[in-house]
């Protein structure tokens, strides 16, 4: 029987959630269902079982990369708190948006949509994307169906364009730079319908 | 006391003489009173009342969350190769070469994949887009008005109290008669009028059970109907497929010997006409399964074989991967399309949440069931194409026909996990974006900075 939590309510943290991810009313409780839908065994929070229970997420091939981006350091499971926290990144910029210097940055401004894809890539955290990391992304990404010559070659080119500073790992500004014509807004936003 | 007796057993005979005259006769002959046509128009027009009820309960209500039930995100179209060009500088290189940008293409994709996905949402049943009056679909819809609640309230009196013992009797006498009739029908030497008889017996019995769901079927395109000799391939929803297709024709059941009442029918079954079951072992050996199929389409007397060859119940708003070991087969496919009308109840079968019975429970106390059934010209398999082509060109046309999503997914997946074999996909188109069919591509710069040095 279908359950009847249709008011934000029964969303835990609902309203605290809706401010600071700027989530409507209705879609957070859309994700709240999809969070319930994936959490099979009823726990309150998804382990990366439930993640890989996804058939299109399986055949993505960073999609353990994707996963491992909801859990926060050292944690084991998400609550529905953090799997917002995550996906609010990729809720659409908003144009006209002014804010007044105290306030945090939100989470989908194009800054912070940037600096999620950069920790894709810089799994370690340490603030830069080394010759290893972005070889294992490509490794990844490309399979079994390149060498290991073409790997490292295309890993060169790529840390030769965009390394300004020579120091053999792009930093989260050298990033930044290297991608500043492309429409991150565009490509790192998720649009809900109405 | 007595009088209480009398009054009892004078009710249960009134209720076995309109039973019996006024639902089994005539479903055995195949006539209608009408009755079922009038109750579902009549339905119709209450469920269009509630709809434009809860559509005004929302616009004042402003704060009830609407139902999406076409996805809730806009997912992007258009290749990977066509997507990462977009992603990339405004002068995308000639022969393709990593960007930075590349890996958001498949974050994207993964995003999407947690937010709402294909796959996952067919093996649970369809949301619908307004309330209709069942409480088992009220998933987005809540206290409106007084007089929805007042009519929902009727709606199960209905339903349990009137409707529901009616549809047991009547299943009940279905399916003894099936198990009576058929075994009698077993003691007769093979000859014509044993198989007239047979048909006769499967027929109404079929029709009774049919009855016993409110079932109102409208076969479409019926000089397509499955001739002898051929296979039946349809898309599959719930085992009440079986009673829908059977109401227009005898078909060879194929499947596994099951315990129990189902055991008991099917062994009955055998006695009159040649079904093929199978013992479990003898399922998982393929060869056995399709010599035993293909001597059964050789004799050209017998009846066309029904085969659902998804594998497992899908929630009727798409059609899976068909399994290609029925097209191997041989012989003519007859492909029909099966679509339930989702506002008169769930005709999906969820193995994982309910059992067979308590899912036909539930089938009997919903409104009714409303089908269409298609069916599609003869396929045969072409030269130059293998099983697997054959049978995505039938899926195709079937899910065509019923208005059906197309997925390449296997059902399989309700239970499984995705084979590797997806993800090289994936990575091969990747990597002739990258590199190209053979070797690396010219080097070409991708960022600004490097030009204006």
């Amino acid at each position: 029987m279908g359950s009847s939590s249709s008011s934000l309510n029964n969303v835990p943290d609902g309203q605290q959630l809706m401010q600071e991810t700027g989530f409507s009313a209705a879609h957070l409780l859309r994700l709240y269902e999809r969070f319930k839908f994936l959490d099979k065994d009823n726990r309150g929070h998804l382990r990366s079982e439930d993640f890989e229970a996804v058939p299109e997420l399986s055949e993505n091939p960073i999609g353990d990369r994707i996963v491992g981006a909801f859990f926060l350091p050292g944690q084991e499971t998400v609550d529905f708190s953090s799997f917002v926290r995550v996906l609010a990144h990729f809720r659409p910029t908003e144009k006209n948006r002014t804010r007044a210097g105290a306030q945090p940055e939100p989470a989908n401004s194009r800054n912070r949509k940037l600096k999620f894809a950069f920790r894709l890539y810089d799994r370690d955290r340490d603030g830069k994307i080394s010759r290893t990391e972005l070889l294992q992304v490509l490794r990844e990404m490309l399979g079994m169906q390149v060498t290991e010559e073409q790997l490292q070659s295309i890993a060169d080119r790529a840390i030769q364009e965009a390394d300004l500073d020579k120091d053999d790992a792009i930093s989260f500004d050298e990033f930044r730079k290297s991608l500043e014509k492309v429409n991150i807004d565009h490509k790192m936003s998720i649009r809900f319908l109405e | 006391m007595e009088d209480l007796w009398c009054v009892a057993g004078a009710i249960f005979q009134l209720w076995m003489v309109v039973v019996v005259f006024f639902i089994m006769l005539p479903a055995m002959f195949g006539l209608s009173l009408g009755v079922t046509g009038v109750y579902i128009q009549i339905l119709v027009k209450i469920l269009e009342w509630a709809t434009i009820r809860i559509q005004k309960g929302r616009q004042e209500q402003p704060s009830v969350p609407v139902p999406l039930h076409t996805g809730i995100i806009e997912r992007a179209r258009g290749s990977m190769e066509e997507q990462m060009g977009q992603l990339r500088c405004p002068r995308p290189p000639a022969a393709g070469e990593f960007c930075l940008s590349d890996a958001m293409y498949f974050c994207k994709k993964g995003l999407e994949s947690i937010v709402d996905d294909q796959v996952t949402q067919r093996f649970s049943s369809e949301e619908l887009a307004s309330w209709n009056l069942l409480t088992r679909t009220n998933q987005n819809f809540y206290y409106i008005s007084l007089r929805l609640t007042i009519i929902w309230g009727l709606g199960v009196f209905v339903r349990y109290c009137i409707l529901f013992p009616l549809r047991i009797t009547l299943a009940i006498i279905g399916l003894s008669w099936l198990v009576i009739g058929t075994t009698l029908v077993g003691f007769l030497p093979e000859s014509s009028a044993k198989k007239w008889l047979s048909e006769l017996v499967h027929l109404t019995c079929y029709r009774i059970c049919a009855r016993g769901l409110s079932a109102t079927i409208h076969y479409h395109n019926k000089e397509n109907r499955p001739q002898k000799g051929g296979i039946c391939v349809a898309n599959h929803t719930t085992p009440i497929d079986v009673v829908i297709l059977a109401n227009d024709g005898c078909y060879a059941m194929v499947g596994q010997i099951h315990g129990g009442l189902m055991g008991v029918l099917q062994r009955s079954m055998v006695r009159s006409c040649p079904h093929v079951w199978f013992e479990r072992s003898e399922m998982k050996d393929r060869h056995t399964v399709t010599s035993r199929l293909r001597d059964h389409v050789a004799a050209k007397t017998k009846l066309p074989i029904l085969i659902f060859p998804e594998g497992t119940c899908v929630n009727n708003t798409s059609v899976m991967m068909f399994k290609k070991g029925s097209f191997e087969i041989g012989g003519t496919i007859y492909p029909v399309a099966i679509k339930y009308d989702p506002r008169f109840g769930d005709a999906f079968w969820n193995s994982s949440k309910y059992n067979m019975v308590s899912y036909l429970l539930r089938m009997m106390t919903s409104w009714a069931i409303v089908v269409n059934v298609w069916y599609l010209p003869p396929m045969t398999i072409q030269d130059g194409e293998d099983a697997a082509q054959f049978a995505n060109r039938v899926k195709s046309a079937i899910a065509h026909q019923g208005g059906l999503l197309d997925l390449a997914w296997d059902g399989g997946l309700k239970r499984g996990k995705v084979k590797d074999s997806f993800k090289e996909e994936q990575q091969k188109m990747y990597s002739n974006i990258i590199v190209g069919q053979n070797g690396i591509g010219p080097p070409e710069k991708c960022s600004q900075t490097k030009e204006d040095q």
